[in-house]
């Protein structure tokens, strides 16, 4: 019968549930750095961890929107991309090479430099370094505007699809043709966002080198301590009573406007936070990378980030930690052995993720975990009987 | 007050909104020359209509004859082409669905909708009312007395036991009594109940008759039934509706001497 005094039981907290976050992070938080210190690895796949946890970042901030939310969104990978590129042209005011100044003074980023779009009769001494790329010089400016851009442009995004009740596969298609649309954007040169080419030339960040293992380090530690940052903030959400709202919004939005709810402002709420986690993913991602370019905000890159979800497991945010990490490891260790075949078992990942398991990783687990307990209790069962029986037989002998 | 009878049939040309200022002392709902279009089909008709406070009305009427088109009606899921939807002294008839609802008018679907992959009791915590704003929601809790609440209101609809399992694995008439603890639940100046009894075994039903005339005291109720059973358990007034148009209000008795009505539905 119902106890009043207890709390109830959608609330209750049990410390096993975060068990394997806390093994993940001890592994990522020390095991690795042990393993690079000890020279097991390189600090270049120490680099490359770092870069499929900044991945990680922007899977979970999708899951909060499709998991929970059940929003499709196809953009999460332009959101990421406005993110690297507020990095990214921080970062290439501050790389080499130096002494190339334009007619103001400033220092000229070598990558705009080089494919300069002039006006005609521009020599190449008036050029200017436009105005937006100044916002970028300080990393605090960097950070905030970075976060700032990708919230506003998923708000913007959002606030008019929802309101119009855009909704299921008609929006994911609105946020994919959005998604191309800016892909075209960034790619001409007109924009001085420097084309095709993309941002390059990352030499320090913050006064350290980046070339230096050290500052790697730091990268990662730092993207790891984002993801574990940003998983918790979800996870605070989806256990708040606005997480059951969201999951309301999935399961059945139309009957939520006649308990009073605004449903588009959740969905707003959940897509604007999902763009601002992608955003600082891709802050992240840049200065990891090395390079960042239109080719990130690609239509197929916001539809992996779509499958990592999905492999890992929807609407559990550990699922799409767990899917991102997985799928590009296992992407990475195929396409050093063969990487002729990687395009098919995406493609076989993805149907049969679908097909055979939706729950995903996390299901499986779950009902793995299901049958273990099973198992286990009938297995201990015969167990403790056994354990009796040789209790009374070494009686029996003493 | 006096001169204003509080049974049907209602002397609706001299107490309509238009005419009289007093109109919301004695009528919680009026609707007044409603009609809704699709494709030029008039499903609904209604010439003047009121609900007063604190009545339990039924609706009944043949399949079609716009009952659920009502409903839409006046909780804002579908426009009216013409005319005006009054409730609580206001004109509602061009709010939003949400804002409707924040006024006080509660709604269950004919098909029970409740959110599946939810708890029961998260179910009903969601229809709290004064809850529905976003900032609020990420940092409060329930309090005490909320869930001694929902927990006595799930007690008397037999689902205190039910209030951890998902809705999903709910049995149908479990959906009808948890979408109706909801409705319950957020206290509604006036409550919609679209087919409460469909699906329903007897005894469910009887209790169900229980309940709505319980709340009776406290609420205005519209119930729609195509159950007459039902409608004699409830023993209150009814309008009959017939291809959009109301074709009769009164006492059950009155409306089964109805010729009209007798042609239309009962005889059938």
């Amino acid at each position: 019968m119902y106890n009043p005094s207890q709390p109830m039981p959608s609330n209750a907290r049990n410390p096993c549930r975060y068990l394997s976050f806390f093994v993940l992070i001890l592994i990522g938080l020390v095991v690795i750095p042990l393993l690079y210190y000890t020279g097991q690895i390189s600090i270049e796949t120490v680099n490359m961890l770092g870069r499929y946890m900044a991945l990680a970042i922007m899977a979970v901030g999708l899951d909060l929107v499709w998991g929970y939310t059940g929003i499709l969104s196809l953009c999460q990978a332009f959101f990421f991309s406005l993110g690297g590129y507020a990095m990214g042209m921080y970062l290439a005011h501050h790389g080499g090479p130096e002494g190339i100044v334009d007619a103001a003074g400033w220092k000229f980023p070598a990558c705009l430099y080089v494919v300069y779009p002039y006006a005609v009769g521009e020599a190449p001494a008036d050029a200017l370094v436009p105005w937006f790329w100044k916002l970028f010089y300080t990393l605090p400016a960097t950070i905030v505007l970075g976060l700032l851009i990708s919230g506003a442009a998923a708000w913007v995004i959002g606030y008019f699809g929802f309101r119009s009740r855009v909704r299921g596969v008609y929006f994911a298609i609105l946020t994919q043709a959005i998604t191309v649309a800016a892909w075209l954007v960034f790619c001409m040169n007109n924009m001085k966002l420097c084309g095709t080419n993309g941002l390059t030339r990352f030499d320090r960040l913050a006064g350290h080198s980046l070339s230096s293992d050290n500052v790697k380090m730091a990268l990662y530690i730092m993207t790891l301590l984002s993801l574990v940052g940003v998983y918790w903030l979800c996870r605070y959400i989806v256990n708040s009573r606005l997480g059951r709202i969201l999951i309301a919004v999935r399961d059945d939005e139309s009957t939520l406007r006649f308990s009073g709810y605004k449903p588009h402002n959740y969905k707003l709420f959940a897509f604007t936070l999902g763009g601002m986690i992608a955003g600082l993913a891709g802050m992240l991602y840049a200065p990891q990378m090395g390079i960042f370019t239109p080719a990130s905000m690609e239509a197929d890159k916001s539809i992996l980030v779509v499958i990592w979800v999905a492999v890992g497991g929807r609407g559990t945010l550990s699922g799409a930690v767990l899917g991102a990490l997985g799928v590009n490891l296992f992407y990475n260790f195929l396409t050093t052995a063969a990487p002729e075949y990687w395009p098919f078992v995406q493609g076989a990942l993805f149907i049969g993720v679908v097909l055979l398991f939706p729950g995903g990783l996390m299901g499986l687990i779950t009902s793995v975990k299901a049958r273990l307990g099973t198992w286990f209790t009938s297995g201990r069962g015969k167990n403790s009987s056994a354990g009796n029986v040789g209790a009374v037989a070494e009686g029996g002998v003493r | 007050m006096n001169v204003m009878s509080r049974v049907p049939p209602f002397n609706y040309a001299e107490e309509s909104p238009k005419v009289n200022r007093l109109w919301d002392k004695k009528f919680l709902l009026f609707l007044e020359d409603i009609s809704a279009v699709f494709d030029g089909f008039k499903a609904l008709d209604i010439t003047a209509m009121g609900v007063c406070h604190r009545e339990l009305r039924v609706v009944i009427g043949p399949n079609g004859a716009g009952k659920t088109t009502m409903c839409d009606v006046i909780s804002g899921k579908t426009r009216p082409t013409t005319g005006n939807v009054y409730f609580d002294g206001a004109d509602i008839t061009h709010e939003g669905e949400s804002l409707i609802a924040l006024k006080g008018v509660g709604r269950k679907f004919q098909t029970p909708t409740v959110y599946d992959s939810l708890t029961t009791y998260e179910n009903m915590e969601l229809a709290l009312p004064g809850h529905q704003r976003l900032w609020s929601n990420l940092f409060s809790r329930s309090t005490a007395k909320q869930r001694d609440r929902i927990m006595s209101i799930l007690e008397r609809v037999r689902l205190a036991d039910k209030a951890k399992t998902k809705a999903r694995q709910l049995s149908h008439g479990q959906r009808q009594w948890l979408a109706i603890s909801v409705l319950i639940l957020s206290n509604p100046k006036l409550l919609l109940v679209d087919e409460p009894a469909a699906g329903l075994t007897d005894a469910e039903t009887e209790l169900t008759a229980e309940l709505l005339l319980e709340l009776k005291d406290e609420h205005t109720i519209i119930v729609i039934e195509h159950d007459m059973d039902f409608v004699r358990q409830l023993d209150s007034f009814v309008t009959v509706l017939n291809e959009g148009r109301v074709m009769a209000e009164g006492t059950l008795q009155e409306i089964q001497q109805h010729e009209d009505v007798i042609e239309a539905y009962l005889g059938r």
